[in-house]
């Protein structure tokens, strides 16, 4: 079975759910290596797209992303803004006029946000950033499907990866972003963005094996 | 935490509020997205020159924003950086057809936000430069960092590239003038205490009462040392030392001279550092030829200095000297 239209807007209305849940954790993590806004930040984001969703939640999949993404780019600020913008605008893109998703068209669509968020924020894999969570969640997707898999199994799959690399961020030396500036003493901490990234791709998981 | 706000959600908007009715005579605020510009703007025929940052480093942006310096600023929460939608809407207004400069600070999100409304601006048919400012000295600048914060240079170069820009020169020449104070500037800072973030509501991070942070950033960011305090000639010197060795300042230089308040520490204070620095720039064959003493790149209410050398030439002493007519900046006009 697919992911339909209204899977897709019961996960960003639990992404937003689980992102006010966390708020202060993403903070708290972000105040060890970075400037302690991430939770607050991506929390008003999430809060600007649910005001939003009601004027897209009939429309295609792809419109759907696309408002998601200008809203948490007009709403975010710091660099989680363009990063998380940029994920859901690539997104959008690949799911352009799409009333439902298939496990291809949802590997499709994150491997477009991946690719987005590596070209905004220039990081490679082992910044110590979220393309450490989201990287491994693509790879898995893409592994299943080769298996054959069935799609709640992918999606497990993926956000597990997601977890795994977002733990690996905790050893890592930052390069990119304010968390850089500490040089070694960032070793030890786990990545906030890496962490929200876990976060939303585990949601996803989650709100789309109860449908399908 | 002890401050003068009433909820920590409506600081920047009650200040913007605010700053629109005190320099109604300079500027014009903006809502949604948030912006400051001049109140005589666009001004046709002349480059347009834009920065932004997060707010409470105040008077910097908006304070900035007037004849002779810059044409809008656009700020974001406080420590956050602005959206691309706000320097999309600001470039948009305040474009008079001869192109508009970004001065981008170098911090992740400002850069990526900027890039980001750089992009949407040139697909709307302006014509955009953006130049970085990375004067920080405290941190290691390498391919394995985000690179040196933006700071006290940013203060400068927004003055020079407005001059430049009132005397109706092209886009590559005030975006040149800017390359140039970026080249030829550079900064250190130090913090006594920390600073509070209304809507984090605790100190940014923990410094004792006999203890400070050399190399801090303007975000509380943490610097090179943290060590027992020392005396305001110790201090200078701390600060001194690693700016002067960085480019290679010559003997017989002239420099600018920005001695910097973080919001916490008295102008008195700053004098005495400022005593000190002037008189190592000396020590070094190093002329001081313009002077700015005072808290114009503020860390909320941190204590603490900041010292930024600027190299100039004769080009830039006129820039500098040029009026000016800002809400903070004034002088000429």
């Amino acid at each position: 079975m697919p992911v339909y239209r209204d899977d897709v807007i019961a996960w960003i209305k639990s992404v937003a759910q689980m992102i006010a849940e966390n708020s202060s954790y993403l903070t708290d993590l972000d105040s060890a290596i970075g400037d302690a806004d991430h939770g607050a930040n991506m929390e008003r984001g999430f809060k600007a797209v649910i005001n939003k969703l009601p004027e897209v939640s009939d429309k295609d999949i792809g419109t759907i992303f696309k408002t998601v993404g200008m809203t948490l780019l007009s709403t975010v600020g710091g660099a989680g803004g363009p990063l998380y913008g940029t994920w859901f605008l690539q997104a959008g893109m690949k799911t352009a006029g799409k009333m439902e998703l298939t496990l291809t068209d949802w590997t499709e669509a994150l491997e477009a946000s991946l690719n987005g968020v590596v070209m905004r924020g220039k990081a490679e894999l082992g910044d110590k950033t979220m393309v450490d969570a989201l990287t491994p969640a693509v790879n898995a997707l893409k592994q299943a499907i080769q298996e054959n898999q069935p799609i709640h199994v992918a999606l497990t799959l993926s956000a597990n990866s997601a977890q795994k690399g977002m733990e690996a961020t905790t050893p890592l030396i930052a390069r990119k972003g304010r968390a850089s500036y500490l040089g070694e003493r960032s070793a030890g901490h786990q990545d906030p963005g890496a962490t929200s990234t876990y976060l939303i791709l585990k949601v996803a998981a989650e709100t789309w094996q109860k449908s399908i | 935490m002890k401050k003068l706000i009433n909820k920590p959600e409506n600081v920047v908007r009650e200040a913007l509020e605010a700053i629109a009715i005190a320099h109604a005579d300079l500027v014009k605020v903006s809502y949604d997205p948030n912006y400051i510009m001049r109140a005589d703007g666009p001004i046709m025929g002349k480059v347009g020159v834009i920065s932004g940052g997060g707010s409470g480093h105040e008077p910097m942006h908006g304070g900035f924003v007037g004849m002779g310096m810059l044409d809008a600023a656009c700020p974001g929460a406080v420590f956050t950086s602005p959206t691309p939608d706000q320097m999309l809407e600001a470039t948009k207004a305040v474009n008079g057809g001869a192109g508009v400069l970004h001065i981008v600070k170098n911090y992740t999100g400002d850069i990526m936000n900027f890039e980001m409304a750089a992009e949407l601006a040139r697909a709307e048919g302006i014509e955009v430069e953006a130049v970085v400012t990375d004067d920080d000295v405290a941190v290691k600048d390498s391919l394995y960092t985000a690179g040196r914060r933006g700071v006290g240079v940013t203060v400068l170069a927004e003055k020079l590239c407005g001059a430049a820009a009132e005397q109706k020169r092209s886009l590559k020449e005030v975006a040149d003038m800017c390359r140039k104070a970026k080249n030829f500037g550079r900064s250190m800072g130090m913090a006594l205490t920390s600073c509070t973030v209304p809507h984090a509501g605790k100190p940014t991070f923990d410094l004792p009462e006999d203890e400070m942070e050399i190399g801090i950033g303007i975000h509380g960011e943490p610097g090179r040392t943290r060590m027992a305090l020392k005396s305001a000639d110790e201090i200078t010197e701390m600060l001194m030392e690693p700016i002067l060795s960085d480019i290679p300042y010559k003997t017989g230089d002239e420099v600018l001279m920005f001695v910097n308040g973080l919001g916490g520490t008295p102008l008195i204070e700053l004098y005495i550092i400022y005593r000190k620095a002037q008189e190592i720039a000396a020590k070094h064959g190093i002329k001081v030829v313009r002077s700015l003493v005072g808290p114009y790149m503020t860390s909320l209410e941190m204590a603490g200095t900041s010292i930024t050398l600027l190299k100039m030439d004769d080009d830039m002493l006129k820039l500098w000297d040029a009026p000016v007519k800002t809400p903070a900046l004034r002088w000429g006009a």
